[in-house]
Protein backbone atom coordinates (compact mmCIF):
# COMPACT_ATOMS: atom_id res chain seq x y z
CA UNK A 1 0.00 0.00 0.00
CA UNK A 2 1.76 2.76 -1.05
CA UNK A 3 -1.25 5.22 -2.85
CA UNK A 4 -0.88 8.56 -1.73
CA UNK A 5 -4.21 9.65 -0.01
CA UNK A 6 -5.29 12.10 2.27
CA UNK A 7 -6.87 9.41 4.80
CA UNK A 8 -5.28 7.25 7.06
CA UNK A 9 -6.10 2.98 6.95
CA UNK A 10 -8.88 2.72 9.59
CA UNK A 11 -8.56 -0.73 11.37
CA UNK A 12 -11.33 -2.70 13.55
CA UNK A 13 -11.19 -5.56 15.30
CA UNK A 14 -13.63 -8.72 15.31
CA UNK A 15 -13.91 -11.01 17.72
CA UNK A 16 -16.96 -13.90 17.79
CA UNK A 17 -18.67 -11.77 20.42
CA UNK A 18 -18.90 -8.86 17.84
CA UNK A 19 -20.32 -11.50 15.07
CA UNK A 20 -22.77 -12.41 17.62
CA UNK A 21 -23.82 -8.28 18.19
CA UNK A 22 -23.94 -8.14 14.10
CA UNK A 23 -26.34 -11.25 13.85
CA UNK A 24 -28.74 -9.33 16.20
CA UNK A 25 -28.44 -6.00 15.04
CA UNK A 26 -29.29 -7.17 11.22
CA UNK A 27 -31.13 -9.83 11.37
CA UNK A 28 -28.89 -12.47 9.46
CA UNK A 29 -28.77 -15.26 11.90
CA UNK A 30 -26.46 -17.83 9.12
CA UNK A 31 -25.31 -20.45 11.20
CA UNK A 32 -22.07 -19.62 9.39
CA UNK A 33 -21.45 -16.83 11.42
CA UNK A 34 -21.24 -18.13 14.62
CA UNK A 35 -21.39 -22.27 14.12
CA UNK A 36 -17.61 -24.05 13.65
CA UNK A 37 -19.97 -27.00 13.25
CA UNK A 38 -22.32 -25.19 10.19
CA UNK A 39 -18.88 -23.50 9.09
CA UNK A 40 -17.21 -26.78 8.56
CA UNK A 41 -19.84 -28.46 7.02
CA UNK A 42 -19.91 -26.32 4.51
CA UNK A 43 -16.76 -26.28 3.48
CA UNK A 44 -15.34 -22.74 4.92
CA UNK A 45 -11.90 -22.77 6.88
CA UNK A 46 -14.22 -21.55 9.98
CA UNK A 47 -16.92 -19.17 11.27
CA UNK A 48 -16.32 -16.44 8.98
CA UNK A 49 -18.01 -12.47 9.53
CA UNK A 50 -21.24 -11.16 7.53
CA UNK A 51 -19.90 -9.39 4.15
CA UNK A 52 -22.12 -7.05 5.01
CA UNK A 53 -20.89 -6.36 8.58
CA UNK A 54 -17.67 -5.79 6.55
CA UNK A 55 -19.33 -3.33 4.30
CA UNK A 56 -20.58 -1.58 7.20
CA UNK A 57 -17.29 -0.91 8.55
CA UNK A 58 -15.87 0.48 5.54
CA UNK A 59 -19.09 3.01 5.86
CA UNK A 60 -17.38 3.56 9.42
CA UNK A 61 -14.09 4.12 7.81
CA UNK A 62 -15.62 6.58 5.35
CA UNK A 63 -17.75 8.46 7.83
CA UNK A 64 -14.19 9.01 9.75
CA UNK A 65 -12.25 10.35 6.70
CA UNK A 66 -14.86 12.34 5.64
CA UNK A 67 -16.56 13.86 8.71
CA UNK A 68 -19.90 12.00 7.91
CA UNK A 69 -20.14 13.37 4.85
CA UNK A 70 -23.30 12.12 3.35
CA UNK A 71 -22.92 8.63 1.19
CA UNK A 72 -24.47 8.31 -1.58
CA UNK A 73 -23.03 5.19 -3.51
CA UNK A 74 -21.54 2.49 -1.51
CA UNK A 75 -20.52 -1.14 -2.61
CA UNK A 76 -18.21 -3.94 -3.28
CA UNK A 77 -17.91 -7.43 -4.04
CA UNK A 78 -17.49 -10.05 -1.78
CA UNK A 79 -14.93 -12.03 -2.42
CA UNK A 80 -12.70 -13.55 0.14
CA UNK A 81 -14.08 -14.57 3.96
CA UNK A 82 -13.43 -12.76 6.85
CA UNK A 83 -12.49 -15.69 9.08
CA UNK A 84 -12.44 -15.06 12.93
CA UNK A 85 -11.15 -17.43 15.29
CA UNK A 86 -12.86 -18.22 18.93
CA UNK A 87 -10.13 -16.36 20.89
CA UNK A 88 -9.85 -13.13 22.81
CA UNK A 89 -8.21 -11.33 20.11
CA UNK A 90 -10.23 -11.89 16.91
CA UNK A 91 -8.59 -10.26 13.42
CA UNK A 92 -8.21 -6.40 11.64
CA UNK A 93 -9.47 -5.58 9.00
CA UNK A 94 -8.12 -2.65 7.70
CA UNK A 95 -9.74 -0.69 4.78
CA UNK A 96 -7.40 1.58 3.46
CA UNK A 97 -8.08 4.39 0.82
CA UNK A 98 -6.45 3.91 -2.52
CA UNK A 99 -7.99 6.70 -4.92
CA UNK A 100 -9.61 9.79 -4.16
CA UNK A 101 -10.83 11.91 -6.78
CA UNK A 102 -13.39 14.88 -6.94
CA UNK A 103 -15.92 15.53 -9.53
CA UNK A 104 -18.96 17.98 -9.69
CA UNK A 105 -19.58 18.27 -5.80
CA UNK A 106 -19.40 14.73 -5.40
CA UNK A 107 -15.89 12.50 -4.06
CA UNK A 108 -15.40 9.26 -5.00
CA UNK A 109 -12.75 7.03 -2.60
CA UNK A 110 -11.50 3.54 -4.01
CA UNK A 111 -10.28 1.07 -1.22
CA UNK A 112 -8.17 -1.99 -0.37
CA UNK A 113 -9.78 -3.89 2.13
CA UNK A 114 -7.55 -6.63 4.19
CA UNK A 115 -8.18 -9.34 6.80
CA UNK A 116 -4.29 -10.13 7.22
CA UNK A 117 -2.73 -10.69 3.75
CA UNK A 118 -5.77 -11.30 1.83
CA UNK A 119 -8.11 -8.79 0.06
CA UNK A 120 -11.90 -9.58 1.30
CA UNK A 121 -13.62 -7.01 -0.54
CA UNK A 122 -13.66 -6.16 -4.73
CA UNK A 123 -13.70 -3.04 -5.83
CA UNK A 124 -14.61 -1.36 -3.22
CA UNK A 125 -15.86 2.29 -3.27
CA UNK A 126 -17.65 5.00 -1.89
CA UNK A 127 -19.03 8.41 -3.28
CA UNK A 128 -20.19 11.28 -0.51
CA UNK A 129 -21.11 14.39 -1.00
CA UNK A 130 -18.07 16.52 -0.56
CA UNK B 1 -34.05 -21.27 -11.48
CA UNK B 2 -37.00 -20.74 -14.16
CA UNK B 3 -35.61 -18.20 -16.60
CA UNK B 4 -39.44 -16.22 -16.00
CA UNK B 5 -37.96 -15.03 -12.69
CA UNK B 6 -36.19 -12.07 -14.70
CA UNK B 7 -37.62 -8.65 -14.58
CA UNK B 8 -40.35 -9.88 -12.15
CA UNK B 9 -41.06 -7.79 -9.68
CA UNK B 10 -42.04 -9.31 -5.69
CA UNK B 11 -44.29 -8.59 -2.86
CA UNK B 12 -42.62 -5.06 -0.69
CA UNK B 13 -41.46 -5.44 2.46
CA UNK B 14 -42.83 -3.01 4.83
CA UNK B 15 -43.38 -0.40 6.05
CA UNK B 16 -40.42 -0.42 8.36
CA UNK B 17 -40.15 2.56 11.16
CA UNK B 18 -36.39 3.29 11.52
CA UNK B 19 -36.08 3.60 14.89
CA UNK B 20 -33.22 5.57 17.34
CA UNK B 21 -33.09 2.70 19.28
CA UNK B 22 -32.02 0.15 16.39
CA UNK B 23 -30.05 2.59 14.68
CA UNK B 24 -27.77 2.48 18.23
CA UNK B 25 -27.77 -0.78 18.26
CA UNK B 26 -26.75 -1.42 14.54
CA UNK B 27 -24.39 1.63 15.09
CA UNK B 28 -22.34 0.05 17.76
CA UNK B 29 -22.44 -3.35 15.81
CA UNK B 30 -20.81 -1.70 12.88
CA UNK B 31 -18.48 0.25 14.63
CA UNK B 32 -19.83 3.42 13.22
CA UNK B 33 -17.36 6.36 13.57
CA UNK B 34 -20.12 8.94 12.32
CA UNK B 35 -23.07 10.31 13.63
CA UNK B 36 -26.55 10.15 11.29
CA UNK B 37 -28.01 6.64 10.22
CA UNK B 38 -25.06 4.50 8.60
CA UNK B 39 -25.41 3.24 4.70
CA UNK B 40 -25.61 -0.01 5.22
CA UNK B 41 -28.65 -0.15 7.77
CA UNK B 42 -31.50 -0.87 4.85
CA UNK B 43 -29.59 -4.18 5.02
CA UNK B 44 -32.05 -4.82 7.37
CA UNK B 45 -34.98 -4.74 5.12
CA UNK B 46 -33.13 -5.83 2.10
CA UNK B 47 -32.79 -9.54 4.14
CA UNK B 48 -36.78 -9.45 4.54
CA UNK B 49 -37.29 -8.80 1.07
CA UNK B 50 -34.45 -11.21 -0.17
CA UNK B 51 -36.07 -13.88 2.11
CA UNK B 52 -39.82 -13.31 0.90
CA UNK B 53 -38.35 -13.62 -2.81
CA UNK B 54 -36.01 -16.37 -1.53
CA UNK B 55 -39.58 -18.42 -0.44
CA UNK B 56 -41.77 -17.14 -3.35
CA UNK B 57 -39.33 -19.20 -5.65
CA UNK B 58 -38.72 -22.09 -3.83
CA UNK B 59 -35.11 -21.53 -3.58
CA UNK B 60 -33.06 -22.02 -0.07
CA UNK B 61 -31.05 -19.78 2.11
CA UNK B 62 -28.43 -22.16 3.20
CA UNK B 63 -27.74 -22.47 -0.50
CA UNK B 64 -27.22 -18.33 -1.45
CA UNK B 65 -23.79 -16.67 -1.20
CA UNK B 66 -24.33 -13.32 -1.16
CA UNK B 67 -21.77 -11.90 -3.79
CA UNK B 68 -21.99 -7.90 -3.91
CA UNK B 69 -23.87 -5.22 -2.49
CA UNK B 70 -23.96 -1.76 -4.08
CA UNK B 71 -26.36 0.99 -2.54
CA UNK B 72 -27.39 4.13 -4.45
CA UNK B 73 -28.90 6.18 -2.52
CA UNK B 74 -31.14 10.21 -3.24
CA UNK B 75 -31.15 11.17 0.50
CA UNK B 76 -29.85 9.88 3.64
CA UNK B 77 -32.30 7.62 5.78
CA UNK B 78 -33.55 9.41 9.16
CA UNK B 79 -35.03 8.28 12.64
CA UNK B 80 -38.99 8.23 11.44
CA UNK B 81 -38.62 7.31 8.03
CA UNK B 82 -41.07 4.30 7.29
CA UNK B 83 -39.25 2.66 4.40
CA UNK B 84 -40.60 -0.43 1.79
CA UNK B 85 -38.91 -2.04 0.04
CA UNK B 86 -39.16 -3.74 -3.50
CA UNK B 87 -37.17 -6.89 -4.74
CA UNK B 88 -37.23 -7.03 -8.86
CA UNK B 89 -35.26 -9.55 -10.34
CA UNK B 90 -32.95 -7.80 -12.88
CA UNK B 91 -30.45 -10.53 -14.64
CA UNK B 92 -29.86 -14.41 -14.16
CA UNK B 93 -27.01 -16.21 -15.84
CA UNK B 94 -25.91 -19.89 -15.30
CA UNK B 95 -21.95 -20.07 -13.93
CA UNK B 96 -20.46 -23.70 -13.17
CA UNK B 97 -23.57 -25.22 -11.83
CA UNK B 98 -24.70 -22.17 -9.99
CA UNK B 99 -27.12 -19.36 -10.86
CA UNK B 100 -25.81 -16.01 -10.50
CA UNK B 101 -29.17 -13.23 -9.56
CA UNK B 102 -29.01 -9.68 -10.12
CA UNK B 103 -31.60 -8.25 -7.88
CA UNK B 104 -32.46 -4.45 -7.99
CA UNK B 105 -34.50 -3.61 -4.48
CA UNK B 106 -36.22 -0.16 -4.28
CA UNK B 107 -36.59 1.40 -0.84
CA UNK B 108 -39.13 4.03 -0.69
CA UNK B 109 -40.68 6.02 1.61
CA UNK B 110 -44.09 6.85 3.31
CA UNK B 111 -44.55 9.30 0.43
CA UNK B 112 -43.55 6.96 -2.22
CA UNK B 113 -40.25 8.98 -2.62
CA UNK B 114 -37.17 6.84 -3.47
CA UNK B 115 -34.77 6.98 -0.99
CA UNK B 116 -32.25 4.03 -2.37
CA UNK B 117 -31.48 2.01 -4.85
CA UNK B 118 -29.71 -1.60 -3.42
CA UNK B 119 -28.44 -3.90 -6.13
CA UNK B 120 -27.65 -6.98 -4.65
CA UNK B 121 -26.08 -10.34 -6.78
CA UNK B 122 -27.09 -13.79 -5.12
CA UNK B 123 -25.48 -16.61 -6.23
CA UNK B 124 -27.83 -19.52 -5.66
CA UNK B 125 -25.37 -22.88 -5.96
CA UNK B 126 -26.81 -26.49 -6.77
CA UNK B 127 -28.58 -28.21 -10.02
CA UNK B 128 -31.98 -28.64 -8.93
CA UNK B 129 -34.31 -26.85 -6.99
CA UNK B 130 -36.53 -29.49 -5.99
CA UNK B 131 -34.19 -30.59 -3.05
CA UNK B 132 -34.78 -26.90 -1.83
CA UNK B 133 -36.69 -26.69 1.11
Amino acid sequence: MSAETPFEPQRFTLTRADLVRYAGASGDFNPIHWSDRVAGAVGLPGVIAHGMLTLGLVGSAIAAWTGDAEVVELGAKFTAPVVVPDDDGGVVVEVAATKVSSDNGLMTIAMEVRCGDAKVLGMPKATVRA
Amino acid sequence: MDPAIVDRTFAPVGPYVVSAAKVAEFATATQWRGAGVPPTFPILLLNDAMLAFLADVGASLERIVHGEQRFAYQRPIVVGDELTATLRVASLRALGGADVIGTVSTITDASGQVVCEAKATLVHSGATEEGAA
